[in-house]
């Protein structure tokens, strides 16, 4: 794949938290099949993971563009929700928004973003409350 | 440790996965909380957990681990097994209450592996 970038996109529903990890499970089987370092694809498929479960609990569902070159994997969530208010506090771990209905899930920890961050090689957020959030990821390929 | 040993002593229902009952597998993490599993799991290979969605088989599968075991005799939908089989996840399922179960496997040998304390 020398000297080519490879562009995928998804739509992730957010009507069905059962459902949710489709996107990132497919993002997983693509970089197994590049032949990508087990320890890379699983940072990858973690933050993306994290990232789109929040998409459907928080955001009722949203988009992903990962964009893979010979050096790194991106992938950018964007979603039209309510937004972060306050970025600092949503990063600490343990702090958490969720609804009961979402623990009882297996979610809604307080891990996600931090998981985001932990996994990632870089990460940033942008958001507005009222109009959405976009969550960028990086991880570089060894 | 063979998965079909985890099957005996759990004395579990194997539900998917029978062509991976002689892969060895050596640590494994208990725990209803997928984000939790997502944070602190390093190279385990067996879940052990009361959660019964698509989750748990994604989480796992994120993981690279290889086998879910339900305790407390939970049965999985066809959902859930469909998103088993496209994973290669083996699934089983047993009447031991989470604790006894993760004590039962950590008695025989399974440990939590090697980042955990």
């Amino acid at each position: 794949m020398s000297g080519n970038t490879l562009h995928y996109h998804y739509v992730v529903p957010g009507d069905d938290f059962t459902r949710a990890g489709m996107a990132s499970s497919a993002v997983k089987q693509v970089l197994k099949q590049l032949g990508l370092d087990p320890e890379t694809v699983r940072k990858m498929a973690i933050s993306l993971y994290e990232g789109e479960i929040n998409m459907v609990i928080h955001a009722s569902g949203g988009e992903i563009d990962v964009d893979i070159d010979d050096e790194k994997i991106v992938a950018v969530l964007t979603d039209h929700g309510p937004g972060i208010e306050d970025i600092e506090l949503a990063m600490q771990e343990g702090w958490s928004t969720a609804s009961e209905q979402v623990r009882g899930l297996g979610f809604g920890a307080g891990m996600g973003l931090p998981n985001m961050k932990k996994y990632s090689d870089y990460m940033n957020i942008e958001s507005k409350p009222g109009s959405g959030t976009t969550v960028t990821v990086m991880v570089n390929i060894k | 440790m063979l998965i079909k040993e985890i099957q005996k002593i759990l004395d579990a229902q194997l539900l998917v996965g029978e062509s991976l009952l002689d892969t060895e597998v050596h640590t494994a993490c208990g725990s209803d909380m997928m984000s939790d599993v997502l944070a602190f799991v390093k190279d385990q290979a067996v879940l052990i957990t009361g959660l019964l969605n698509q989750q748990a088989i994604r989480t796992a599968a994120m993981m690279d681990m290889v086998c879910v075991i339900f305790v407390r005799g939970k049965q999985p939908s066809e959902e859930i097994l469909e998103v088993a089989k496209e994973n290669g996840i083996a699934v089983m399922t047993t009447s031991y209450r989470m604790f006894t179960a993760c004590g039962m496997l950590y008695e025989a040998g399974l440990n939590g592996g090697l980042s955990t304390k």
